[in-house]
């Protein structure tokens, strides 16, 4: 296996919720979360998913652990044993899966159950994952406290002991717990304090090294991203419109909304005029989409053309690799 | 760290600290979570004194024979409604019946009923709460119906439908209050795991592949306890209540039978109310220090299940 093949790919992976009006609960409409989403996650890799809020990015997530079923579209997973559609299997199916994808949630104080020791929480995964006796299940607790820096002793605390940072550790040692090869970082950080983020960011960037692993890092903090990952999927309304190298995606911005999410990073430089541009309105509902391009009742460049004609999603030439765009008006050469 | 230590000159607090850290130490590894649980319990007073007066009531409902000098149900007609005295501790009824006895005897067809349905209607309430609450769909939506269809239905009107049917006895009591029950706690359960179902821990769980049945039971369950341990004690109250209100009406337990309500129900007549204040006074005051009682024991689990609170 080589480190850059994908460990995930996404096909056309829809997610659609439903939308249910009146006394019979008719289906009068669906939110589209995730609407078609093609991706490859390479095998250690750090991918960034970057966007507002309510684009999708949980959404995503969730679904490429199964938690949320796609309505449409595979997520394959290949490891030593060939390719995998995890969206073709059920719940028995899924469960030598399960071990390989785990996930650290936003908020670190409903992460944990609070009516558990930290053991109790982390005991019942390893048990059912085949560690018998509560001797080994207390040593593999104790180790992984360790390697998230925390003392073996707190596994016997309840959650509301620790603090939001603490817990965050304990989530991440709680993922690590059955050995995952990919880790989907939900928001990991945004929920603790900059000096906190530095620190967990940092233990999970040794750990990835330690351990060999894969994470996709959904954010809507672009200073994050920057520092952690290799490659950034921009998105919107439910659809990638970026998708590149990470430093290509600073260097080189093609899409206009990555254009305005990067505008809007603050800079510790007083000399340096910022030219932010501000987006007009919302972001639209995800249950009537815009028609053409998602993005052209806010973009500033928008033609006629936008607002009927779908773009695809196109491969344009760059110096690292590919980068990918969705969008009519960049004028740069298409890949080959 | 250690420089520091060995230049600055020991103080009578060093000696202290080190005393703790040594108790601490001695004490890391033993501290169990039922000890933890126990000890909580015991540290709140108000639920040890329940749980006193709860077990006082209940021992001396068990051993009546033991206790009492007197048959609950042989009337003496030579000792009609006499006040308390030597021979009779609570006095007599107006069929010269020792009220002592027929407290204590009471006590336990009344005991029976209202904590037994209680915790029935409590067992089925949460054992199909908590599943349906969590999984959802189909099956929730029948369990909901079927508990509507319960709440809707007047009380009273299945009560005489079930003793028409099934008879008059304890046990058609107990059924008839389980199944009426049960709607209360089975809605209080659901609704507490529709909640909990959002949080993350339990999204953790799932994608660790943990069967639904594992989820909801062993790790959502201890997080709805608390307020159905509440409605427990309060349904058991209500439950020895109903009793006595349906027994009045010739529905419950037979009337020769002695139970708190049968014999609350003495005081119906305003002349026993007036003048006869140890035909109905004790049992009165037993059935409240009984649901008194009941309530500081379920506040106590309560507050000891919670983890957050300290003991």
């Amino acid at each position: 296996m080589q480190p850059n093949d994908p460990i995930l790919k996404l096909r056309d992976v829809q997610v659609h919720f439903p939308v249910k009006t009146g006394v019979f609960k008719r289906v009068t409409g669906h939110v589209r979360a995730v609407d078609g989403v093609d991706l490859d996650v390479r095998r250690g890799e750090v991918l960034g998913l970057v966007g507002e809020s309510g684009c999708g990015k949980t959404t995503l997530g969730k679904a490429i652990l199964q938690l949320v079923r796609a309505t449409q579209g595979t997520v394959t997973y290949s490891g030593e044993d060939g390719e995998t559609e995890l969206t073709s299997l059920d719940d028995a199916g899924l469960f030598r899966f399960r071990k390989r994808l785990q996930i650290v949630f936003q908020d670190p104080h409903s992460s944990l159950n609070p009516a558990f020791t930290i053991f109790g929480s982390l005991e019942d995964p390893l048990r059912h994952y085949g560690v018998k006796t509560r001797e080994e299940r207390r040593k593999i607790v104790g180790d992984l406290l360790e390697a998230v820096n925390m003392r073996r002793e707190s596994m016997d605390r309840y959650p509301h002991e620790f603090s939001g940072g603490q817990r965050q550790r304990i989530g991440i040692a709680r993922a690590l717990s059955i050995e995952p090869e990919l880790i989907v970082c939900d928001e990991a950080v945004s929920a603790l304090d900059v000096s906190i983020q530095a620190q967990v960011l940092q233990l999970l960037m040794e750990l990835k090294r330690e351990k060999n692993l894969t994470y996709v890092f959904i954010t809507h903090d672009l200073s994050v991203t920057e520092y952690l990952c290799d490659r950034i999927a921009v998105m919107y309304l439910g659809k990638i419109v970026e998708l590149c190298d990470a430093e290509d995606l600073y260097a080189n911005t093609l899409h206009p909304y990555s254009e305005a999410l990067l505008s809007a990073i603050p800079v510790a430089d007083l000399d340096k005029k910022s030219r932010r541009i501000v987006l007009q309105g919302d972001v639209p509902s995800p249950v009537n989409p815009p028609s053409g391009c998602p993005f052209h009742p806010r973009c500033r460049y928008a033609v006629d053309r936008c607002k009927t004609e779908v773009p695809e999603l196109r491969r344009f030439k760059s110096a690292k690799g590919e980068h990918m765009a969705a969008c009519h008006l960049i004028d740069q050469p298409l890949a080959e | 760290m250690t420089d520091a230590n060995a230049t600055r000159p020991r103080t009578r607090r060093d000696a202290q600290f080190d005393k703790i850290r040594d108790r601490e130490a001695a004490l890391a590894g033993t501290r169990q979570r039922t000890g933890r649980f126990m000890s909580k319990f015991l540290n709140n007073r108000l639920a040890v004194v329940g749980f006193v007066i709860f077990a006082v009531i209940c021992l001396m409902s068990l051993f009546a024979p033991l206790i009492a000098q007197h048959d609950p149900m042989s009337p003496n007609l030579r000792a009609i409604a006499k006040p308390p005295s030597a021979e009779h501790w609570f006095g007599t009824d107006k069929t010269g019946r020792d009220v002592f006895a027929r407290v204590l005897y009471g006590g336990r067809v009344s005991i029976l009923v209202g904590l037994g349905s209680a915790l029935l209607s409590a067992i089925i309430g949460v054992i199909i709460g908590v599943y349906s609450g969590y999984v959802g769909g189909w099956l929730d939506w029948i369990a909901m119906r079927i508990s509507e269809i319960f709440m809707s239905f007047p009380q009273i009107i299945l009560v005489l439908l079930l003793v028409a049917i099934l008879g008059q006895s304890l046990l058609n009591l107990i059924v008839i209050f389980t199944l009426t029950g049960w709607g209360g706690i089975y809605r209080m359960a659901r609704a507490r795991m529709l909640s909990i179902r959002e949080e993350e821990y339990v999204q953790a769980l799932r994608s660790f592949g943990l069967g639904p049945a594992r989820i909801a039971y062993k790790h959502m369950l201890p997080n709805a306890l608390g307020p159905i341990m509440v409605n427990i004690t309060l349904s058991t109250a209500a439950f020895i209540l109903q009793e006595a209100g349906l027994s009045f009406l010739g529905l419950g337990v037979p009337l020769s039978i002695p139970t708190w309500g049968n014999i609350l129900n003495a005081a119906q007549d305003l002349r026993v109310l007036e003048q006869n204040w140890w035909i109905w006074l004790p049992v009165g005051a037993t059935i409240s220090l009984f649901v008194l009682s009941v309530n500081f024991i379920g506040d106590g689990l309560r507050d000891a299940t919670d983890p957050s609170q300290q003991g």
